[in-house]
């Protein structure tokens, strides 16, 4: 069977300056696989390309079967490809509730958007209670929540979670992290960027260590967490 | 102090005018963050666009026939030349740096100028505009003209409408989400190209409507009309914030009214004789902009916020 996500050879460049040097991995329906490393190793760059931010100079993506390479950004969303960016990016002069319903920009299903949006409160019942609220109001670690909420909105097939723990307090770091094995053994399917490599290997299948534009180690999450490489480079052991 | 109501009245109409041309840059501007300079010549393309509708009317056509079909032939008209610009001018520049769009705008705004002046038949004079029937009417000590209540019926329509589109529809919301991050809107599975587009058709639509009301209140329109109401439009949307439609309105309605009063009162305090009257006018409009911005930076109903915490 074919994976849901299939990336083969990815190339990403600004410019003349190469991102991402040719990636290959893939993501099955139902896993949770993580792209850990430090700070320009390429994550955040292969994740803006599979949502269309950012456009390949070679190699490729296949969503569901279907080539991604020419989609542009807003119709991959539809697909099922759903992108919790980097920095959160909420709407800051919008409300929580304006900003989920966003997430839901595409469906038409009024009533199905009503569930998810009560979905979501109750995954987070901070929102619920602030939902009239400015979304810039909200701290760091709320603005993730309402980040992943958003995302949610669509209804993917395919949850991408850009260093969700970034700039948060351990309290919140950890409300996250078990939000995300929360929505892992509900079946959700989601690739996970993150610095804090602990903490995403512990909750993934499958991970790829990446450095500078390449993947140069990967195995499962378990693996990888005892590996010794990994040990002395991503979690601070000598 | 007896002329004190009508010089208001006339600040207020004058100012509902910049204002109806300001909410078009503010609204290109808090999209894509481009001054568009040509958007004074829009205003000046839809005037135009009005009297080309009228002249082709029979003669004996009744104004209240005639202003609707004028209304949308200035409507069409500004809108098909913002659009093309948009696509043209603007769109293949949008990753640019910022100086490469603005220059185009200058550029643009000196073609359409020339374009009218050299071939709109006998523009290179200002042309007759029609008038509206009826008038003068008095109120209190206040008299207007017919043009007056299309100008307020205008601007009043005008914000109401864009306070609905873009507070209460789908569209509207996506031009919000595209201002405050477009990228995100993107991901959100907003499609910004047309949301940039709908922003342009507004802006042009608003513009239009003050051209007419130009030619309404002036009886005439010239290929250089642009230049200044658009420089005062343009002041007025910094004056009430950039990127704010409510502050355009407002910036346009304390300019109009600022000016008015100093053409009308600033001769009379002693020893400021010389620079009262309508000549001094627009200085005295320059001179609010300057000191509201020391205070308020951000301009009057402009937010001083970090976006992207």
């Amino acid at each position: 069977m074919t994976a849901l996500l299939e990336v083969e050879d990815l190339r990403v460049a600004y410019g003349k300056i190469e991102a991402v040097k040719g990636i290959s991995f893939t993501v099955e329906a139902g896993q949770v696989v993580t792209l850990i490393g430090t700070n320009g190793a390429g994550k955040t760059t292969t994740l803006r390309t599979l949502s269309g931010l950012l456009k390949p100079v070679g190699g490729s993506i296949r969503f569901n079967g279907q080539p991604l390479g020419s989609v542009p950004a807003h119709k991959i969303v539809s697909l099922g490809l759903a992108h919790s960016p980097e920095g959160r990016h909420i709407f800051p002069r919008m409300t929580i509730e304006e900003n989920l319903l966003l997430g839901a920009f595409l469906r038409k299903d009024q009533d199905g958007i009503q569930v998810d949006v009560q979905r979501a409160y109750d995954l987070f019942p901070i929102l619920g209670e602030r939902r009239r609220q400015a979304a810039g109001t909200l701290s760091g670690g709320e603005q993730q929540m309402l980040a992943m909420g958003r995302a949610l909105m669509s209804q993917p097939k395919l949850l991408m979670l850009d260093e969700p723990s970034m700039g948060l307090s351990p309290i919140m770091m950890q409300k996250i992290m078990s939000t995300i094995v929360e929505l892992r053994d509900q079946g959700t399917t989601i690739l996970l960027v993150e610095q804090n490599a602990q903490a995403a290997l512990s909750l993934a299948d499958t991970g790829h260590v990446m450095e500078i534009g390449r993947i140069v180690l990967s195995g499962t999450g378990s693996d990888l967490l005892t590996d010794e490489s990994v040990r002395k480079a991503y979690l601070g052991e000598d | 102090m007896h002329e004190l109501p009508q010089n208001l009245a006339n600040g207020l109409l004058l100012g509902a005018t910049y204002g109806l041309i300001a909410v078009g840059y503010t609204m290109v501007y808090g999209i894509v963050q481009l001054i568009n300079f040509a958007h004074g010549e829009i205003f000046m393309t839809g005037g135009f666009g009005a009297l080309t509708v009228y002249l082709g009317l029979g003669s004996g056509t009744s104004m209240w026939i005639a202003l609707p079909l004028m209304l949308v032939g200035g409507i069409v008209t500004a809108t098909v030349i913002a659009v093309l610009a948009e696509r043209f001018a603007y769109r293949p520049l949008r990753n640019a740096p910022r100086l490469a769009p603005l220059i185009t705008a200058i550029g643009l705004s000196i073609t359409l100028q020339q374009l009218v002046w050299g071939f709109y038949p006998k523009a290179k004079s200002p042309r007759v505009f029609p008038s509206l029937p009826g008038g003068p009417f008095h109120l209190g000590s206040i008299t207007f003209q017919s043009a007056d209540i299309f100008v307020v019926v205008a601007a009043i329509a005008s914000m109401l409408f864009l306070a609905y589109f873009v507070q209460r529809t789908r569209t509207g919301r996506a031009m919000q989400a595209t201002a405050q991050d477009p990228d995100t809107a993107k991901l959100m599975g907003i499609d910004t190209d047309r949301v940039i587009v709908i922003a342009f058709i507004l802006g042009a639509t608003f513009a239009a409507v003050a051209g007419v009301a130009h030619g309404l209140r002036y009886g005439q329109v010239s290929f250089d009309m642009g230049f200044v109401a658009g420089l005062k439009a343009f002041t007025a949307a910094v004056l009430g914030g950039i990127g704010n439609i409510y502050g355009a309105m407002l910036g346009g309605i304390v300019l109009g009214v600022a000016e008015s009063l100093a053409a009308g009162y600033i001769e009379k305090i002693p020893g400021m004789s010389q620079f009262g009257g309508a000549a001094w006018q627009d200085v005295w409009a320059f001179v609010i902009l300057i000191l509201v911005l020391m205070v308020r930076p951000q301009g009057l109903l402009g937010e001083r916020v970090a976006d992207r915490a």
